[in-house]
C-alpha cells in the first residue's frame, strides 16, 4: 500500500512536467507574436526587439521551457500578455474564488435537492412518484447546458421576470442562481439516483426491520437508520464528482458572463495569452490528476474487495 | 442435436448453438426502449448521412422574404434571421456530427485503441509500460480543455499550410468543405478516446490469453497475428461495442461545444455549435424562441438516445452487469 502510493505520488509531478511540456510547444507552435500581442497598437520596432530580447523570446525553446518550469516552482506563472502588468498568479487567484464559488453553489443544489428527490422516491417506490423520479434522473442526466439555459432564461427571466440574467455580483446574490441551478442539474440527476438505489438497499436490511419491531417512530427510522446509512456510497461519489465540476463550469460562465477561471481561459485563448493558458493548464491537470489519485486510495478503504496495483500489495 | 433433446426429454434450449454475440443482439432486441433509441439514432444518422438527398433545402438557402418563422407545413422547424431552413440546417448539422463521431471513434477508439489495448495485452513488458504511460499522460489532461487548446493552436498552421498547398496546386475545396476543421478536431477527440478503449481491450486480453484455447493455438504453431485475430479479438467486441456507444455522445458533445466556442466547425458549414450560438442570446430567446431551442432540443435528443442505448448494450451484452 504504501509502496504504491509513494510510486503514485512520485508519477504526479513527471505527469505535470511531460503536460507542462506539451502545453508549452503547442503554444509556441500555435500562431500569434506574444511581442505584438503584448504591444498591441503601441507597436514600435525598436520596443518590439527589446521586449523580445527582454522575455528571452529569441532563446532556443528548450531553454526558454526550463526557465517557465523554475519560476513555475515559485508559483510564478509570468505576466499576462492581455492584461499589462498583471500577473497571472495574481489574476487567477481572484478567478479562481469567483469559480469556486459558483461550482459550490452547484453542489449545494444537487446535493440538497439530489437527497430529498431520492429519498422520497426510494420511500415511495412502485409509486407513480416513484417512476417519475427514475425518468428525471433519465433525462436529467443528458440535459446538456446548452439546452438548460434557454429554458432557465424563458422561465426565470423572460415570464416570471425574477432573476437577473446575467452577471456576477458574489455568493450571496440572486445572480448566482440560475447559472448554479443550470450547473447543478446534471447532478441532481446522479445524486437522485444514488440516493435511491442505496436507500433501497438500507430499507430492506434486517436492522431496519428491527428498529421497526422495538416500536421506533417511523420519523426515526428514517432520520436515524435509513438517512445516515444510505448517504454512504452517495458522499463518497459526490468526492468524484468535484473534479468533474470544474471542467464544465466554463460554458455556463461564458452564457452568464460570470468572471471566473473558465471566462478568462476562453478568453486568453483567442488572445492568444499563453502565460495564462499554461498556467490554467497546470492548475487544471494538477487538481485532476490529485483527484484520480485520492479517488483510487478511497475506494479500497470502502471496498476492501478491492485491492491497488495489482501486485504490489501483498495479498 | 434435437433428436438427442428429444430422446433425453430434455427441454429444447434455444440458447444451443447461438454465439454470445447473437445471444446478446437477441436480449438487446426485446429491450423496446433501447429499440426505440435505436430506431432514433438510425433516423437522425440516416438525415444526416443522406441530407443532401432528404433535406427540402440547402443549407446555406436564404429566403430574405421569410425570416425568422415559427414552425409551419413549409417549414416544419421554422426558418432563421436569414431565412434558412431550420429542419434543412440540423439536418446537415446532424451530418457534421456523423463525420466527427465516426471518423473520431473509428480512428481513434477503433483502430488506435483496439490495437494498442491487444498488444499492451498480449505482449506485456515494456510494450505494455510504454502504452500505459503515453495513454496516462493523456488522460491527466482535462479532457475537453486540451482539445480547445489544440485545436485552437494547430489549426490555424495546418490552415495556413493548406492555403500555401492550394494556391500551389489550383485546387479549392479542401478549406471550402471543411475538410481541414473535419480532420483536426476529429483527431484531436481521438487522441482523447483512445486510451479508455486501449485500457479495456487490454484487460480483456489479459483474461483471455490466460485461456487454454490459447495455449493450445500456440503450441500447434499458430502464428502470432492469428492468435490475436482469431482466439483474442473476438473476446474483446463485446465490451468494445459497449464503450463505443458510450463515447458517441461524449464526442458529439465535445464538436458542439468546440463549434459553440467558435474554433470548431466554421460557418458556412453547418453544425449545431454554430447554429446554438448564433440563436444563443436573450434577445433572440425572447422574440423566437424556436430557434434557440430546435438545435438545443437536437442535441440533448441525440445525447439522451445515445446514453440509454448505452445503458441498453450494456445490461444485453455485459451479462455480470445485468
Amino acid at each position: 500500500m504504501a509502496t504504491y502510493i509513494v510510486r503514485r505520488l512520485l508519477w504526479v509531478p513527471v505527469l505535470l512536467f511531460i503536460v507542462s511540456f506539451i502545453t508549452f510547444a503547442l503554444g509556441r507552435f500555435g500562431p500569434g507574436d506574444p511581442v505584438q500581442i503584448l504591444l498591441g497598437q503601441n507597436f514600435r520596432q525598436d520596443a518590439y526587439d527589446r521586449i523580445r530580447e527582454q522575455q528571452g523570446l529569441d532563446d532556443p525553446i528548450a531553454v526558454q521551457y526550463t526557465r517557465y518550469v523554475g519560476n513555475a516552482l515559485r508559483f510564478d506563472f509570468g505576466e499576462s500578455y492581455q492584461y499589462r502588468g498583471r500577473s497571472v498568479t495574481d489574476l487567477l487567484k481572484s478567478k479562481i474564488w469567483i469559480s469556486a464559488q459558483l461550482n459550490f453553489a452547484a453542489l449545494l443544489i444537487s446535493v440538497t435537492l439530489g437527497i430529498a428527490a431520492g429519498l422520497f422516491a426510494a420511500l415511495r417506490q412502485g409509486t407513480w412518484w416513484d417512476s417519475a423520479m427514475v425518468a428525471f434522473t433519465l433525462v436529467g442526466q443528458s440535459m446538456h447546458v446548452f439546452l438548460t439555459v434557454p429554458i432557465a432564461l424563458y422561465i426565470f427571466v423572460l415570464w416570471l421576470d425574477l432573476l437577473p440574467s446575467h452577471g456576477w455580483d458574489g455568493f450571496f446574490s440572486t445572480s448566482i442562481i440560475l447559472p448554479a441551478l443550470v450547473l447543478g442539474i446534471p447532478g441532481v440527476a446522479i445524486v437522485t439516483r444514488l440516493t435511491r438505489a442505496s436507500t433501497l438497499d438500507v430499507i430492506g436490511q434486517d436492522y431496519i426491520r428491527t428498529a421497526h419491531a422495538k416500536g421506533l417512530p417511523e420519523r426515526l427510522v428514517r432520520v436515524r437508520h435509513i438517512l445516515r446509512n444510505s448517504m454512504i456510497p452517495v458522499v463518497t461519489t459526490l468526492g468524484f464528482s468535484l473534479a468533474g465540476l470544474a471542467s464544465g463550469s466554463f460554458i455556463v460562465e461564458l452564457y452568464f458572463g460570470i468572471p471566473g477561471v473558465g471566462l478568462l481561459t476562453i478568453e486568453s485563448l483567442f488572445a492568444r495569452d499563453y502565460p495564462i493558458i499554461m498556467a490554467v493548464t497546470l492548475l487544471g491537470t494538477t487538481l485532476f490528476v490529485l483527484a484520480n489519485l485520492i479517488i483510487d486510495l478511497i475506494y479500497p478503504v470502502l471496498d476492501p474487495r478491492i485491492r491497488l496495483g495489482g501486485d504490489y500489495v501483498a495479498g | 442435436m434435437r433428436d438427442e433433446a428429444q430422446r433425453l426429454q430434455l427441454p429444447e434450449s434455444d440458447t444451443r448453438g447461438h454465439s454470445y454475440f447473437y445471444l446478446s443482439v437477441r436480449r438487446l432486441s426485446r429491450k423496446k426502449l433501447s429499440m426505440t433509441c435505436l430506431v432514433v439514432i438510425i433516423i437522425m444518422y440516416g438525415s444526416g448521412i443522406f441530407a443532401p438527398l432528404v433535406a427540402p433545402h440547402g443549407y446555406n438557402d436564404q429566403d430574405l422574404s421569410s425570416v425568422k418563422e415559427r414552425p409551419s407545413l413549409t417549414h416544419p422547424l421554422g426558418t432563421d434571421r436569414l431565412g434558412r431552413d431550420m429542419l434543412s440546417r440540423v439536418m446537415y448539422s446532424l451530418r457534421t456530427t456523423v463525420i466527427i463521431t465516426v471518423t473520431s471513434l473509428v480512428t481513434g477508439a477503433l483502430i488506435i485503441g483496439v490495437t494498442l489495448g491487444l498488444i499492451a495485452g498480449y505482449f506485456g513488458k515494456w510494450a505494455d509500460g510504454v502504452i500505459m504511460r503515453v495513454g496516462e499522460v493523456t488522460s491527466a489532461f482535462p479532457d475537453i480543455f486540451l482539445v480547445l487548446i489544440i485545436v485552437a493552436t494547430v489549426k490555424p498552421r495546418i490552415l495556413q499550410w493548406v492555403r500555401g498547398f492550394e494556391d500551389a496546386t489550383g485546387i479549392d475545396w479542401i478549406i471550402r468543405l471543411g475538410i481541414v476543421d473535419y480532420t483536426v478536431i476529429s483527431l484531436a477527440l481521438a487522441a482523447f478516446s483512445w486510451f479508455g478503449m486501449a485500457r479495456l481491450v487490454r484487460g480483456q486480453v489479459l483474461q483471455a490469453r490466460e485461456n487454454q484455447y490459447v495455449e493450445a493455438a500456440r503450441s500447434m504453431g499458430s502464428s502470432t497475428r492469428r492468435i490475436l485475430a482469431r482466439h483474442l479479438l473476438p473476446n474483446v467486441i463485446s465490451p468494445v461495442i459497449v464503450s463505443v456507444s458510450a463515447g458517441l455522445g461524449a464526442v458529439a458533445g465535445a464538436e458542439v461545444v468546440l463549434s459553440w466556442l467558435g474554433i470548431g466547425i466554421q460557418p458556412p458549414t453547418p453544425s449545431l455549435g454554430v447554429m446554438i450560438f448564433e440563436n444563443g442570446n436573450i434577445s433572440v430567446l425572447r422574440s423566437d424562441p424556436h430557434m434557440t431551442l430546435v438545435p438545443s432540443s437536437v442535441l440533448v435528443l441525440l445525447l439522451f438516445t445515445f446514453s440509454l442505448l448505452g445503458d441498453g448494450l450494456n445490461d444485453s451484452f455485459n451479462p455480470r452487469a445485468r
